[in-house]
């Protein structure tokens, strides 16, 4: 755990601002390009955020916050409580979304906030003099943060798609690039899906392919569970993810992504029926487990074997 | 604890290697029970017990400036001992980092770091080394960042990639190894490195060690201890010098194993290193002889009961078949109840 102070608050659109976070005292720990941090927020969520700065440069932490009009208040508190000078808890770096460092090219691809990971991603490589390219799609005056850093930077290894006026098109993308080529893809599931179904459908082994699901824990209806080892009950409300409403409680379960991709928050459970909102069990794991960041009760309450 | 070196010792030839009674007390001995079991035994590398290996993330110690002398010798007689695929300079500068910064805080007396930026003023009382450099331009280093700083540190070290679910062992360097060889290993994956150690597959111990490696996260380093036996105090035990040490087994007798056969024990340590992903594997290596080791009686009795138990395959990996009952005859007297 990290204790930082926010230094600055730009608004870089209506809808998406950039904190700076320095060290209270010490220095930050480095960090490697596609790393995030959970920001731990009053009401005792965390949510998770890419860190967007040059990873050389360790005296801050960047992160950019878009304003969700359905969120669950993270998002609200960052925009319209945090003030310039206030302190924040996080949690160290961790990276689910690294550089394959044996790629011969890499193949950038954001939509939106997505665009976050690769700021670092595309210091990093431009750094290393390496082939690559960041595509980015995006909503001109509303989710467009960093276009003029971009195209300063970046130059023709830039490429837009402008909402509205060039659509990204995954197959061409994709299409005749070397056997070494990397891509990864950050954005919502609909951008996701497309690049991996046009990957397998041109033949890349899933090595090739990586993404980022930049999406936090979706509201719900409230559930109960009950834990089997305490015999404790716990109610999940409608705004909460189980895995808040477990912390809330004093469980701690292990986790890095709180979205439903990295794993760590596993947990097997007896009984009770689960709407499973992960993209990381295979379907013969949900029988017995289920992952508490996303995933949530839908009928009858579930028995934690925890 | 104050911490001096030793007058030069040697690791080959006259073996003049020995621990002072301090280095004896200090010995990390691998054996919490009188029967062994291969486990993977990892916990939190977390400070404990002032004056332990354990204090420090990095140990150094009495033998620190023999161990450098018997390093370079190594790396003299073969330069590949020390090995950086080109996707790893960052790793490399990652290590330098990380050690520069430990050693500086850990043993100021011996080691100072000044930094401005990117400009780094390093010196190593120890050795009498005193280098400004630029981090991040090899040129501004004598050789290699990797080669640079772990001819300064005891043990030796690999740098694993991740990527594709698994670890692949790229860089390292590797001069004290208990059987094992670097080109040999270099970019293997976990499994492959691991597919000789016996009757730990079956058991799913690497598939769960693996797993536990992947997710180790910056500032959360672990660490194991893991032993073998050793004849003389040898740490260049590696397969390009087997021709060297291998016939050794062959000499051990009821009268001499005492001075002969070292315990031999690793420090395993595993670290996130923060700019490159990568993870550092160290294995300091401690050796201390039979006759030194059963100055302490508790521990003599239970490596007779250890060595006694121990199953054959485990015996045969590491290599101690062959003087097993010679060993036992000369360890059955420190076991009352034998
Ligand atoms: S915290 Fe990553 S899957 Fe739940």
């Amino acid at each position: 755990m990290i204790d930082v102070r926010v230094a600055a608050i730009h608004e870089l659109t209506p809808v998406i601002r950039e904190y700076r976070l320095q060290a209270i005292d010490g220095a930050l720990p480095g960090f490697s390009a596609g790393s995030h941090v959970q920001v731990h927020l009053p009401d005792g969520r965390r949510n998770a955020y890419s860190l967007l700065g040059d990873p050389a440069d360790n005296s801050e932490y960047r992160i950019a916050v878009r304003h969700q009009d359905n969120s669950r208040g993270g998002s609200r508190y960052l925009h319209q409580v945090l003030c310039s000078g206030d302190r924040l808890r996080i949690s160290a770096p961790a990276n689910l979304f690294p550089l394959y460092s044996k790629a011969r090219q890499h193949l950038l691809v954001a939509a939106g906030i997505g665009i976050t990971p690769f700021m670092a991603h595309s210091r990093e490589l431009l750094r290393r003099g390496e082939d690559f390219e960041l595509h980015y799609a995006y909503r001109s005056g509303s989710s467009d943060a960093y276009l003029g850093e971009l195209r300063q930077s970046l130059g023709p290894r830039l490429h837009e798609y402008p909402a509205g006026i060039r659509r990204l098109d995954a197959r061409a993308l994709l299409k005749d690039r070397p056997l070494g080529a990397h891509v990864y893809s950050c954005g919502p599931q609909s951008l996701l899906l497309a690049i991996a179904e046009q990957a397998a459908a041109q033949g890349w082994s899933p090595r090739r392919v990586h993404s980022e699901a930049f999406a936090a824990a979706e509201p719900g209806l409230p559930f109960s569970v009950e834990l089997q080892r305490s015999g404790r009950q716990l109610q999940v409300g409608a705004e909460q993810s189980l895995l808040e409403a477990l912390e809330a409680a004093g469980v701690e379960i292990p986790n890095l992504c709180r979205g439903g991709v990295c794993g760590q928050c596993q947990t097997p459970y007896l009984k009770g029926d689960v709407e499973h909102r992960d993209h990381f069990l295979a379907a013969n794991e949900r029988a017995t487990s289920l992952m508490p960041c996303v995933s949530r009760g839908c009928g009858s309450p579930i028995l934690l074997d925890i | 604890m104050t911490l001096t070196f030793k007058p030069l010792e040697t690791y080959r030839d006259d073996f003049s290697f020995a621990n002072s009674a301090e280095a004896i007390a200090r010995f990390p001995f691998p054996f919490p029970e009188d029967q062994y079991m291969y486990s993977v035994n990892l916990e939190p590398a977390t400070s404990r017990d002032p004056g332990s290996v354990f204090e420090h993330l990095f140990d150094v110690d009495e033998h620190y400036v023999s161990e450098m002398a018997e390093r370079a010798r190594v790396l003299e007689l073969d330069p590949q001992r020390c090995l950086v695929m080109p996707h790893m300079a960052q790793a490399a500068w990652d290590s330098l980092a990380l050690l520069m910064q430990s050693l500086a805080t850990d043993y100021p007396q011996y080691f100072r770091l000044a930094r401005d930026g990117d400009a780094w003023h390093w010196q190593n009382l120890a050795l009498g080394i005193d280098q400004r450099f630029t981090f991040g331009d090899p040129a501004t280093l004598p050789c290699e960042p990797l080669e640079y700083i772990t001819r300064q540190m005891q043990g030796d070290f690999a740098l694993l990639d991740q990527r594709d679910n698994d670890l692949f062992m790229d860089a390292g360097m590797v001069t004290c190894p208990a059987d094992w060889s670097l080109r040999f290993d270099a970019g293997m994956s976990f499994q492959q490195w691991h597919a000789p150690v016996p009757m730990a597959h079956r058991a799913g111990v690497f598939e769960r060690a693996l797993k536990y490696l992947l997710n180790i996260q910056v500032g959360q380093p672990v660490r194991r201890l893991n032993w073998t036996l050793t004849i003389n105090p040898r740490l260049d035990t590696s397969p390009e010098t087997y021709h060297q040490w291998g016939s050794d087994r062959g000499k051990v007798t009821a009268d001499n194993a005492g001075a002969l056969v070292h315990l031999r024990v690793e420090l395993q340590l595993m670290v996130r290193l923060p700019r490159s992903n990568a993870l550092m594997f160290s294995i300091r290596t401690y050796l201390i002889s039979l006759d030194e080791l059963v100055t302490n009686p508790a521990w003599a009795q239970r490596l007779y009961r250890v060595m006694r138990d121990l199953p054959e395959p485990i015996a045969d990996y590491k290599g101690i078949s062959r003087y097993r009952q010679p060993l036992l005859d000369w360890l059955r007297p420190f076991d009352p109840q034998a």
